[in-house]
Formats: structure tokens, C-alpha cells, sequence
């Protein structure tokens, strides 16, 4: 799950793994940003670098999350294949997990997709997935195509050795048909642009696109033939209107009639956005992608939020 | 701009304490000969290259030669502003109103471009050209964690040190930790000079002859760690990367140090940019806790698409309550089919208040008996169209009324969220810009945010 920041990528991933989880299904939700995000969602507290159940969803079904730590898990990674517990500690000393991490390049978005397509993999003693899905929050838009690549990039970069191997496998899982790359964005302009932009490019790398998820989407309250009034009223009339509804005066200076211009303001710039929006459904459209829309939750995100989100998810047939 | 909505009334007392003790005046900030350097931060989505540019054309319309440092503008945004491709130079812009004597000049940053640039400058063409056309190097520079934050600081430096701007405006990256671009000179600074460096320098120092010997085990235990990792080929291209830029080392600390000391200098200005949502501001909580650990000085924070309402005193309860009231005499005229006919004078013409039919009296009702009477030719012009327009008016005020109320609800989470930063933070001062309907794609429309940041923090509620 991948989106221009702001666009509330992670609440629609979190929804994603709880509707994804119904009828007793098992999924994950990973995280690989450092920002507790989840935990902030589900309300819990800052999630360690261990796979840990968050929340269970209707019908039996259960979300872990799991937020990964690129430090810790190239330590994981350097146990588990090398043995190198005390080489690992005087690695770090030297600061070379930093720079393995951070500056070297990929290395650290090999160990975060690394370790997400190890969750993929993984099976039960009795050969079954542990997992049914699982669902990454990922970097944003912008990043996603290089983030997802780098292990393309560093498979070319190490020729051979572990990481090279590891690169690949983590490359077939990627671009394997059980992984889609959906897109969460806004009915605005720099959003839409962003997501018509990572399609292009995820595209040219050959990662599966999956969805457009277009968040936060307001509710019509005017519609188009509202819209064409709201130009060409008389004032009087909408100053009468509101009168009689008991908002007071209707004269020049009584309550209803000074009412009247500021709604017709905001019913102006209803319409601007509202015109707005309707271009970039439009160009949303064109992208041959199968579109959903997710409401704007007046009260704010919480987790009834969560889970309403969810419900309209799986109502929409995403899951 | 008549129609520029108004923050609100605070009509609650309590609420008023939570204002922010101080406005963040932007006018006198970016006329002050004494500001150099203006660091817009903030996480993504919240309108911070809008603000850095708005900023940056304001204070070039009034008298100041600025340069506006980007990062990843909108499309249209960057061709109006005459930035669109790509060259890592400053352009100046055109179109501005210089009658004050100002220049605005824009560039948009490319980082591979800065970090071949610094290569260049600093080793000889053989070097140079051994280095560009490393894997490592490429790989490194095309932009991965890290490496973006710090081309920026980069670009910061040398603009700095050209010294042909009064004034700089940088917009920063939409980092994963949004204070990446405060650590990556750190963090590179401290990598080149650590330890990890010599380790990886050795066996290349030695000419990888006779070297190994003399090795201590110590070292070649890491290296061999690393190799095992890395892969073979990989860590020699990194050590050869490493070798060619052994002599730029000194020189990248250095630059580190003094971008980092420049960011703290008193020429310098913070603005964390946020929008009054709550992950926005809980970001720029966390913004100017860390500014301040680093003595980053903080001139204030710029809420961003805060809504308002010229009919703030009308709640959102009351509109709700009136919407449903028409929309309720409608359901009950609709069955006998003369709703229009027998609507139509009650709501256009009469003197007779249908108020006192429709609504549950109260005081403002029996005020409307003659408020309701004809004031002049528009009421008389829709006659004809009466039957479906005394509807479809009642049908659009009812939106009307929604749409209202949907905006006070949103003001009034907006209040809630606003309040709750400055709760934590009252120290902060802060300048509130009104919401737009839509993107900002020209210069008149910067200038539209730029009038507003610098009214926005005197126009703040409480504030006196």
C-alpha cells in the first residue's frame, strides 16, 4: 500500500489487513517507516520489532502487525544465515549497521522487503501459510518504484554473494501475480498526479499495480443542478427560505438575510472543488485501474473508524 | 478576496486560554535584513512547498533578493514559476512586481547533479571521473535514504556561501523521519570519519599485494563480515569508491559541520508547516521538540488550510435542524402535487410568514412576518418559474444549510486539534492560512498564501 503523503496510507492499509482478516483469514500488517503509525491507529502502544496480534476482525479473523527495525533485522539476518552474534555487536560499534542501513545503498529497503516476503513465505509446521495476507505499509508514491526495485538494483550492484540471492528471491515474490501494489490518494490535483505518475513507473518496472484507493472522499451535499442555482438565485429568495426554516429575519440586515452570502460563499467554493474533483475522477478514470472510494469520516479517524473503513473495503470487493 | 472566509468567533471562554500566546508576524521575519535563511519543514502533504515558495515571492515584492530552494514542486507550480526542467541553478522568475527593487529566484534541486557537482569541485578530472563512474557511487547518488537530505543541506551551503541572496528560502524533503535532513549530514559526516572507513580503506591503502599480512585480525574479521554480507564484488567496489574519495573526506565533514552550524546561526528562521490535522500537528509537535534539542531556532509554526466561516455564529446544530425542517415541509407538500403552487407564494410572495406553519415558533419567526414581503425585482422575475423553483430553492438552501454545517464541524475539529499543539506548545507562535478550494498553480496565487500567512497570525482569536 503505497500513496503521495498525507493521503492516509496507512489508515487504508490497516482497513485493508482488517478486511482482508474477516472469516477467520490471518494477515499482517507491516510496517516499514518508523513511525508507529499502526499502534497509533489501533491504539496501542508502540509495537516492538516482533510480529504481535492488534486487533480481531469480524468473523474470527486476526491482525498482527509487525514494524520493522532495519537495524534489528539485519542483525536477525546476520544470525540466522552467519552465526555472527559478537562479529554482529562489534559491526555495530564500528558503525557499520549504520552504514549498512542507512548509506549503503538498498541495503536497508532489501532488509525491510526482505523481511516481509520471509512473513510471505513462511508455513506452519503443518505446511500451511502462517499468513493470508500480508499488507505492507510502504514508502510513499514517489519512492515506492525504487523502494520495491532496489532489489532489481542491488542484485545488478552484488553480482553474487547472499544479498545478491536474497535480492532475487525477494524480486520473485514481488512481482509474483499474489502481490499488488495499490495506491491511496486524494481527489486532488498533486495526489492524482503522483499516483498516475508511480503507475507509470510501476509499470515500467514490471510490479504488479493493484488498485486506486481514493481516500477521504467528501459527501455530496449540492448537486449539479444545485450548483447551477447557486449562481443565479435571488437572494431574497434564499433569505425567505431560511426565514421560514426559523433563522430569523429575512430583511436587509435581519438574521436570515445576512446568512445568505455566507452560504452562497461556501456553496462557491463547494463548487470550485467540486469541479475540482470532478477532473480528477476523470483523469483517475483513464488510468485503467480498478478505482474505490473511501468517505471522509467527519468525527474524525478512530477505530470505529478503522473498522467502518474496512466494511466498505470488503463491500467494495477489494478484499 | 471579499469573500475570504473569517476564523470563526471563539465563543468559548475556556477555549480562549488555549490561543497561542504569540502570532507569528511573517512580514517583519522575512523584511528583516537580519534573516538569511528560512527552513521550511513539515510532513508531506501539508503545503510546504507552496508555503516556501509564497514566502520567498513575498519577500521579493518587498524589496528582498531571494532565492527559493525546492525540492519536489507540483508540476505547475514549478513551470509557473520557470523551474520545470531540471539544470540545479537558480532561474530567476518572471512576473513578479519588482517596483520595491526585489529579485525572486527558484531552482529545483537535483541531487545526483549536486553530489556529481561536489565531485567535480573537489577531485581531479582522473578522480573524478573514476568516482562518477563507479556503481557504488552511482547507486549512492541517484538518490537513496538519506542522501537526498543531505544534498539539500548541500545546496543550502553553497548558496549560502555565493552570498549573491539576501534571503533563502528552503523547502525540505518529505523524509520518512521528517528530520532526516537535520541527520544525514551527521550521520554521513560521522561514517566518513568513523572507524568503518579506515577498515574499509585498508585493504585498498595496502595495494592488495603483500598488504594482507600486515592486516590485523581484527579488521580482516570485519571485512570479511562485510564481504560475506555485501558480497565480494560489491565491498570492492565500495572500498575503491571509498579510496577515490578519500582525499574529498576532510572536506565533506567539514561542509557537514558548517551546514549544520549555519542551520542553528541567528540568521536563520524554522517554520514547521503543518495543516490542522491530527497527524500533521503530532509530526510538528515532534518538530519543534527536536528543533529545540538541536538549538535549531524556531521561528514559529504555519497552519496551513485551516477553514473558516462567515457564518460562524450560525452552529452546526441550528443548520442541521433548519435543513431538516425544509426538507420535512417538502416529504409533506409533495403528496397532493401542488406543492409548487401552494409553496410557491408562501415562499416567494406572501405576507403571510410561512415560518409560523413550518416551524416550531420561536422568537425569530414572528420578526419574519415582514421580513418575508418583496423587497424588489428579483422575486418578481422568478414568478414564472415558481412551481419548481420555490422547490428546488428550498432544496438548495436545505444543501446550503448542510453544507454549513458540515464546515462548522470541521472548524470545530480543526479548533480542536489546533488547540490540543498549542496545550502542548504554547510557546510556539503561530500563523493560520485559510484553506483554498483548490491547488495553487500560479503566482497570483502565491501571492493570494502570502497575503494570508502574513495576516493569518494577527487575525488569530485571543490574540492581543
Amino acid at each position: 500500500m503505497s500513496g503521495k503523503g498525507g493521503t492516509g496510507k496507512t489508515t487504508v492499509a490497516a482497513a485493508l489487513a482488517l478486511a482482508l482478516a474477516e472469516e477467520g483469514k490471518r494477515t499482517l500488517l507491516v510496517e516499514v517507516e518508523g513511525r508507529q503509525g499502526i499502534a497509533q491507529l489501533f491504539e496501542t502502544q508502540a509495537l516492538p520489532y516482533e510480529e504481535r496480534k492488534i486487533a480481531v476482525a469480524p468473523g474470527g479473523g486476526e491482525v498482527f502487525a509487525l514494524a520493522i527495525d532495519p537495524e534489528l533485522a539485519l542483525l536477525d539476518y546476520l544470525q540466522m544465515f552467519y552465526k555472527l552474534g559478537s562479529a554482529g555487536r562489534a559491526l555495530r560499534k564500528l558503525g557499520a549497521i549504520d552504514f549498512a542501513t542507512t548509506i549503503a545503498p538498498g541495503v536497508r529497503d532489501v532488509l525491510l522487503t526482505g523481511k516481509a516476503c520471509e512473513a510471505v513465505r513462511r508455513k506452519d509446521r503443518g505446511g500451511r501459510f502462517v499468513y493470508d495476507y500480508v499488507v505492507m505499509d510502504a514508502p510513499p508514491t514517489g519512492r515506492i518504484t525504487r523502494f520495491l526495485n532496489v532489489n532489481d538494483e542491488v542484485a545488478g550492484l552484488a553480482k553474487i554473494g547472499p544479498i545478491h540471492n536474497q535480492a532475487q528471491a525477494v524480486m520473485r515474490v514481488l512481482k509474483s501475480p499474489e502481490t499488488a501494489v495499490h495506491l491511496v490518494t486524494l481527489l486532488e490535483e498533486m495526489p492524482v498526479q503522483e499516483t498516475a505518475d508511480g503507475i507509470a513507473e510501476l509499470r515500467a518496472a514490471r510490479l504488479p499495480v493493484g488498485r486506486v484507493i481514493v481516500n477521504m472522499v467528501r459527501p455530496q451535499v449540492l448537486d449539479a443542478a444545485d450548483l447551477e442555482l447557486v449562481g443565479s438565485v435571488p437572494r431574497s429568495a434564499v433569505a425567505r427560505t431560511l426565514s421560514s426554516a426559523g433563522l430569523g429575519g429575512a430583511r436587509r440586515g435581519g438574521h436570515a438575510e445576512r446568512l445568505v452570502e455566507p452560504l452562497l460563499a461556501q456553496a462557491e467554493e463547494y463548487a470550485e472543488r467540486y469541479a475540482l474533483e470532478t477532473e480528477q475522477r476523470a483523469v483517475l478514470a483513464d488510468l485503467g485501474v480498478p478505482l474505490h472510494e473511501l468517505p471522509l469520516l467527519a468525527e474524525g479517524m478512530d477505530l470505529a473508524g478503522l473498522y467502518a473503513l474496512a466494511r466498505k473495503l470488503r463491500g467494495q470487493g477489494v478484499s | 478576496m471579499s469573500r475570504r472566509p473569517e476564523p470563526a468567533q471563539d465563543q468559548d471562554p475556556v477555549r480562549e486560554h488555549l490561543s497561542p500566546a504569540r502570532a507569528l508576524e511573517i512580514d517583519p521575519l522575512i523584511e528583516n535584513p537580519d534573516t538569511r535563511i528560512v527552513v521550511c519543514c513539515g510532513s508531506g502533504g501539508v503545503g510546504k512547498t507552496t508555503t516556501a515558495a509564497a514566502l520567498g515571492l513575498r519577500a521579493a515584492e518587498r524589496g528582498r533578493k531571494v532565492v527559493v530552494l525546492t525540492i519536489d514542486p507540483a508540476r505547475r507550480l514549478a513551470q509557473s514559476m520557470g523551474i520545470d526542467s531540471l539544470d540545479n541553478t537558480p532561474r530567476r522568475v518572471k512576473g513578479i512586481d519588482d517596483s520595491a527593487g526585489g529579485e525572486l529566484h527558484a531552482m529545483m534541486l537535483d541531487m545526483k547533479r549536486t553530489f556529481d557537482e561536489i565531485v567535480e569541485a573537489h577531485a581531479d578530472p582522473e578522480r573524478a571521473a573514476a568516482i562518477l563512474g563507479n556503481p557504488f557511487y552511482q547507486s549512492l547518488s541517484a538518490g537513496f535514504a538519506g542522501t537526498q537530505e543531505y544534498m539539500a543541506m548541500e545546496k543550502l551551503g553553497q548558496l549560502r556561501s555565493r552570498d549573491e541572496w539576501d534571503l533563502i528560502v528552503v523547502d525540505t524533503p518529505p523524509s520518512r523521519s521528517a528530520l532526516d535532513f537535520l541527520d544525514a549530514p551527521k550521520r554521513l559526516g560521522s561514517f566518513l570519519d568513523g572507524k568503518l572507513i579506515r577498515v574499509l580503506l585498508a585493504p585498498a591503502k595496502m595495494g592488495g599485494r603483500a598488504g594482507m599480512k600486515f592486516l590485523n585480525v581484527g579488521m580482516s574479521m570485519m571485512t570479511g563480515a562485510l564481504g560475506k554480507v555485501l558480497g565480494g564484488q560489491l565491498l570492492r567496489d565500495v572500498q575503491t569508491f571509498v579510496a577515490a574519495m578519500d582525499s574529498m573526506f576532510g572536506g565533506f565533514r567539514t561542509r557537514a559541520d558548517a551546514t549544520y552550524k549555519l542551520l542553528q546561526a541567528p540568521g536563520t528562521a524554522f517554520l514547521v508547516v503543518a495543516a490542522p490535522e491530527r497527524d500533521a500537528l503530532r509530526e510538528a509537535a515532534y518538530f519543534v521538540e527536536r528543533l529545540a534539542a538541536e538549538d535549531m531556532p524556531l521561528a514559529g509554526l504555519v497552519l496551513n488550510r485551516v477553514h473558516g466561516s462567515g457564518a460562524g455564529r450560525l452552529s452546526a446544530e441550528r443548520a442541521l435542524a433548519a435543513a431538516e425542517n425544509l426538507e420535512d415541509s417538502r416529504i409533506v407538500d409533495q403528496p397532493d402535487g401542488k406543492a409548487g403552487l401552494r409553496n410557491s407564494p408562501d415562499t416567494y410572495g406572501s405576507s403571510e410568514s410561512p415560518a409560523r406553519n413550518v416551524t416550531d415558533g420561536g422568537s425569530p419567526a414572528t420578526e419574519d412576518a415582514e421580513g418575508a414581503a418583496p423587497e424588489d425585482g428579483p422575486t418578481e422575475s422568478t414568478e414564472p418559474t415558481a412551481p419548481d423553483g420555490s422547490r428546488s430553492v428550498e432544496r438548495l438552501t436545505a444543501g446550503l444549510l448542510r453544507l454549513h454545517a458540515e464546515r462548522m464541524q470541521l472548524l470545530e475539529r480543526e479548533r480542536r486539534t489546533r488547540d490540543r499543539f498549542t496545550a502542548l506548545h504554547p510557546e510556539v507562535a503561530m500563523t493560520e492560512v485559510a484553506a483554498l478550494p483548490g491547488d495553487v498553480h500560479d503566482l497570483a496565487g502565491l501571492r493570494d498564501i502570502g497575503e494570508r500567512l502574513a495576516a493569518g497570525g494577527t487575525e488569530l482569536p485571543g490574540t492581543a
